[in-house]
C-alpha cells in the first residue's frame, strides 16, 4: 500500500509536459492557430492606425474631426459592442455547459447589439456623406473610412458568421466541430472589441483635440 | 481528463464549465471584465472632454486607459493568464504587440521627420492643396 501511494506520488511529480506528450487536442490546436490568424489582423489594422495617426491633420482645407464626429453617437455604439463582447461570453459559457436554451439566447443578443452597432455606423457614415465629406474629399477622410470601414467590414462578417453558427447549432448539435468554431468566434468577436477600443481612443477622441 | 499537461486554448477558461459552479464563477469573471471595462471606457470619454485636466497630457492619459482596457479585455473575456499553459498564446500575443508597436511607432516616427524636414514652404504648400 505503501508502495502504490509513492508511485502515486511519482506519477504525479512526472506528469509528461505539453512537448514530450504527443499531439495535442484538436480544439487546443485550431484555436491556438485562429489565435495566430486574430494577431496578423491586429497588425494589418495597425497600418490602418498608422495611416491615419499620420494623415489626421493632412484635412486638405476640408472638414476634420472635430466637425464630424458626434461623441453621443460614438458612446452609444461603443456600449453595444462592449454589451456584445459580453453576452458572447455568456454564450460561450451556455456553449461550454451545452444549454442550447441559453445559446440561442445570448446568441440573439449578441447578434441584436452588433447590428445595432453597425446600423449607428452605417447612419453615421450616411450622415458624413452626405454633408460633403467623403473619401475623397482629403487623405484624412481617405484614411478614416479605411480604418473605421475596415472594423465595419469585420463586425459584418462576424454577424454573417454568428448566423451560420447558430443554424450550424440548429441542424448538427453540439458535435466537436460546432464547439470549436463557436471557440473562434467568440475569439474574433473579443478581438473586435479589443480593436474597437483602440479606434475610439485614437480616432474618436484623440481625433478631435485641435 | 488527459494526463499530459497540454496548452490551454486561447479563449478556453481554466474554470472547468461542466459542472454548475464552473459557469456561475464564469458568469462573474465576464461580468467583473464588463464592469471594469465600463468603469475605463467612461473614464476615456470623461478625459476626452473635460477641461480639469492638463491638455497636453491628456492624449496620454487616453493611451494608457486604452493599454488598460486591453489588458481588461484579454484577462477576463479572452481568459490569457500568466499560467505555464498559456506560454504559447501569451509569445504569440507579445509578438503581435511588437510589431504593432514596431508599425505604428515608426511610421509616425518617420513621417513626423519627414514632415520637419522637407514640409515645402507655405506658399507651395497652398499650391498643392488647390489641386
Amino acid at each position: 500500500m505503501n508502495i502504490a501511494v509513492a508511485i502515486d506520488d511519482v506519477r504525479h511529480e512526472a506528469l509528461p509536459s505539453a512537448s514530450e506528450a504527443g499531439p495535442a487536442p484538436k480544439r487546443i490546436v485550431v484555436a491556438y492557430g485562429f489565435w495566430i490568424f486574430l494577431l496578423s489582423d491586429i497588425v494589418m489594422f495597425s497600418a490602418l492606425f498608422a495611416a491615419y495617426a499620420v494623415l489626421v491633420r493632412a484635412t486638405a482645407g476640408g472638414p476634420t474631426g472635430a466637425q464630424l464626429f458626434n461623441q453621443v453617437s460614438v458612446a452609444i455604439e461603443t456600449a453595444c459592442l462592449l454589451a456584445s463582447s459580453y453576452t458572447c461570453g455568456l454564450m460561450s459559457l451556455a456553449v461550454n455547459s451545452r444549454r442550447r436554451a441559453a445559446t440561442y439566447f445570448f446568441a440573439v443578443v449578441t447578434f441584436v447589439l452588433g447590428a445595432a452597432f453597425l446600423a449607428l455606423e452605417i447612419r453615421e457614415f450616411a450622415d458624413m456623406i452626405a454633408r460633403g465629406a467623403t473619401p475623397q474629399r482629403s487623405a484624412f477622410l481617405s484614411a478614416f473610412f479605411t480604418l473605421v470601414g475596415c472594423h465595419g467590414l469585420h463586425v459584418t462578417a462576424g454577424l454573417v458568421w454568428l448566423a451560420v453558427m447558430m443554424a450550424q447549432v440548429a441542424v448538427k448539435g453540439f458535435r466537436a466541430s460546432v464547439e470549436r468554431r463557436l471557440l473562434c468566434f467568440a475569439l474574433f468577436w473579443h478581438a473586435l472589441d479589443i480593436i474597437w477600443v483602440w479606434l475610439f481612443t485614437v480616432v474618436y477622441l484623440m481625433g478631435v483635440r485641435p | 481528463m488527459t494526463d499530459a499537461r497540454y496548452d490551454r486554448a486561447p479563449g478556453d477558461s481554466s474554470i472547468s464549465a461542466e459542472a454548475e459552479e464552473g459557469t456561475l464563477s464564469g458568469v462573474r469573471v465576464y461580468t467583473i471584465g464588463l464592469v471594469l471595462a465600463v468603469i475605463l471606457t467612461a473614464t476615456s470619454f470623461w478625459v476626452a472632454n473635460t477641461s480639469l485636466l492638463w491638455a497636453p497630457g491628456i492624449p496620454l492619459g487616453l493611451a494608457v486607459l486604452a493599454i488598460a482596457q486591453m489588458g481588461v479585455h484579454l484577462v477576463f473575456f479572452l481568459h490569457i493568464t500568466t499560467g505555464p499553459d498559456n506560454t504559447n498564446n501569451v509569445l504569440a500575443l507579445a509578438f503581435g504587440v511588437l510589431i504593432v508597436f514596431l508599425v505604428v511607432v515608426g511610421s509616425l516616427w518617420i513621417m513626423a521627420n519627414l514632415n520637419d524636414n522637407m514640409m515645402p514652404p507655405p506658399e507651395l504648400m497652398n499650391l498643392h492643396m488647390q489641386h
